[in-house]
């Protein structure tokens, strides 16, 4: 359960095939958007998010984790109401984080991805918040517990989730 | 230089990506300040154009499949409602015939007092396939567009009340709206509470309910008061239901916090209906019942005359003999109240400047029938458009300027009443001629008795872009 702390010569990097690399991020956008509709506790979740986190925890490549969050965050803005870049920085700065941790540690069994995803949850909604009241102006109140609670389902769900990508990812 | 970009190859890429990104949102911001509109981002087009086709493939499949469900298999208890539904259909009726009344009532009514309506002329029912996902963000996407006569800033209903309005509907995304939902925290309705007529800007809040802003706290606002909208924002039609008052509390800057609960469920939005034409006009008397109230008080009243040469002249002689006589009681029908009672709401024009209840901040279109009951039945009816019928005629009535009517008006509407019950038969004016609508041509007004031109305080009504500034009032 416990992160283990890795050299870079023992780190395992992987990756993805090109139709996996496309459809899956556009399958989470996808559902992030239609399954809120039919069941509103889905708002909670942040599927894009979690996918992100993801990739970059298996590529363990920062340039490519920053890139993968930053397409996956303006692809979600684009379906918003707000101006293009909220949620690409946030999943930017949180692709880069994943990856660069990735590096470090060892994340592939499940207690490190959970505490992992509670903290790069936290990490991207504080970044958010950051972004939505100083540059855009949004009203956007901040609750700990609220944040707390989102990330732990997040976690949860990402476990699940990186269980997926486990099965499509490729050894290099 | 070489070795320390090689070093921080990855830190100098994420902060100029990040630099990137921060420039782009920032002009992004400014140019949402300057301008109106901004035009469609390609990015947007792509992002809908991938993800659209999914949600309408899976709603389709849904629907589909829900459909036969619910038609073919799940039939239990069908007899048993069936039962139910015929005894309600039995009431309804009843109901129905109370309220035929009433309606035509109102229109008589607001075609003696030269009203204009709003009606509803067109919708068109559309699907929710999406939204965009976040709390943040309270849009939904139909499967109508640009190409379907869908426009940026149209109306989007339920039975149940209002939605949102269109927020980007073009030729780029084709068949396809992204509709703003009221709860988010950047829109805003004009809305109006029922029965104190206390107006106020509907504003959705970042946890995603709703509050009815700028309401003065020294007001009273009881719990459980039903909101519609204004019809001052331009958008919504005047008199659609909005929600009920659900909480009221001291907000700061002399402000009331009024939580409102919408009407429509918008979190469980499926099926809604957009409303692609909103006609003016004239109110005129029902097909069905073509007598105006000014025709049987003409017949009815002694002195007056039967065919008066005007409309004017007629409402004058009208209302002139109408202020010397008391209203009919007997021939007003049981349950049915006056309209126009003198109070608050009807101040004599005559008399010192009328007691408003309150200062409507952004009214267009308050009419003198506000807070009667014909009109506050009228106007909720409004709002129950069939989202069965994509094409609706629902009334709206939706009276041009806020009056203060004279006494022998007001007098006159609560005969009127009482005359619509006994319908005598009056031949019809022909159809475009100054009587048949009521209103005042030129030479009409040198016969008649000058007019006096009633204006309340309602400061706003005169700025109404699609309704006459001011109404003459015959005396």
């Amino acid at each position: 359960m416990a992160i283990t702390y890795t050299s870079g010569e023992q780190v395992e990097v992987y990756r993805f095939s090109v139709p996996a690399t496309i459809f899956i991020p556009l399958a989470a956008i996808f559902l992030q958007a239609w399954l809120p509709l039919r069941f509103h506790f889905f708002t909670i979740f942040d599927l894009p998010l979690l996918v992100t986190i993801g990739f970059a925890t298996a590529r363990r490549n920062p340039l490519a984790g920053l890139f993968t969050g930053g397409l996956i965050g303006i692809l979600q803005d684009a379906l918003t109401h707000q101006p293009i870049g909220l949620y690409g920085i946030a999943k930017t700065v949180v692709g880069f984080g994943a990856s660069s941790l990735g590096i470090k540690l060892d994340v592939e069994n499940a207690g490190a991805r959970f505490l992992l995803t509670i903290l790069f949850y936290v990490v991207h909604e504080i970044v958010y918040f950051f972004i939505a009241r100083v540059l855009v102006s949004l009203q956007m109140a901040w609750s700990w517990p609220h944040e707390i609670f989102s990330g732990v389902a997040n976690a949860t769900l990402g476990l699940l989730i990186y269980a997926l990508l486990d099965r499509v990812k490729q050894r290099i | 230089m070489e070795s320390v970009f090689g070093r921080y190859r990855n830190l100098i890429v994420l902060v100029g990506v990040l630099f990137a990104q921060i420039l782009g949102l920032a002009v992004q911001v400014r140019r949402a300040r300057d301008k109106d509109s901004e035009p469609t981002r390609l990015i947007r087009v792509w992002a809908v154009g991938a993800v659209t086709p999914l949600e309408k493939a899976l709603s389709w499949v849904q629907t589909s499949s829900g459909g036969i469900w619910h038609n073919y298999f799940y039939l239990r208890g069908v007899r048993a409602e069936n039962r139910e539904l015929k005894q309600q259909i039995e009431q309804l009726r009843l109901q129905q015939a109370r309220m035929i009344q009433d309606a035509d009532q109102a229109h008589r009514l607001q075609a003696l007092l030269g009203f204009k309506e709003q009606f509803i002329a067109q919708t068109t029912a559309a699907q929710v396939i999406g939204g965009s996902g976040s709390d943040l963000s309270r849009v939904i996407y139909l499967d109508k567009g640009y190409r379907d006569g869908v426009r940026t800033d149209m109306a989007v209903i339920t039975e149940a009340g209002i939605v949102g309005k269109v927020l980007r509907a073009d030729r780029a995304t084709g068949h396809v709206a992204q509709v703003l939902l009221i709860d988010d925290q950047t829109s805003g309705v004009g809305s109006i509470l029922e029965k104190s007529r206390l107006q106020g800007i509907l504003r959705g809040t970042s946890s995603g309910t709703i509050e009815l802003e700028k309401v003065m706290s020294d007001e009273t606002v009881p719990v459980g008061e039903q909101v519609l909208t204004s019809g001052g924002d331009g958008i919504f039609p005047k008199g659609l239901t909005i929600g009920t008052v659900t909480k009221v509390s001291m907000g700061s800057d002399l402000f009331l916090n009024i939580r409102v609960r919408p009407a429509a469920d918008l979190s469980r939005l499926e099926e809604v209906l957009i409303v692609t034409k909103v006609d003016e006009k004239q109110t005129e008397p029902d097909q069905g019942t073509p007598v105006r109230a000014a025709d049987i008080l003409a017949q009815r009243l002694p002195g007056v005359p039967a065919k008066p040469e005007t409309a004017a002249a007629r409402q004058g002689a009208a209302t002139k003999n109408l202020t010397n006589q008391k209203p009919n009681s007997a021939a007003t029908p049981k349950g049915t109240k006056p309209n126009l009672p003198s109070g608050p709401d009807t101040p004599n024009a005559q008399s010192t400047t009328p007691k408003s209840p309150s200062p409507p901040p952004t009214q267009i279109g308050g009419g003198a029938v506000q807070g009667s009951p014909a009109a506050g039945r009228a106007n909720s009816g409004a709002a129950k458009v069939s989202a069965t019928s994509a094409q609706s005629g629902t009334a709206n009535p939706q009276p041009a300027v806020e009056k203060k009517n004279a006494p022998g008006t007001a007098t006159g509407t609560g005969e009127g009443s009482g005359a619509s019950a006994a319908k005598p038969p009056v031949p019809k004016p022909p159809a475009g001629s100054p009587a048949s609508t009521g209103r005042a041509t030129p030479g009409a007004t040198d016969k008649a008795p000058k007019p006096v031109v009633s204006k309340p305080g309602n400061p706003d009504a005169a700025t109404s872009k699609s309704q006459p500034a001011t109404q003459d009032t015959p005396q």
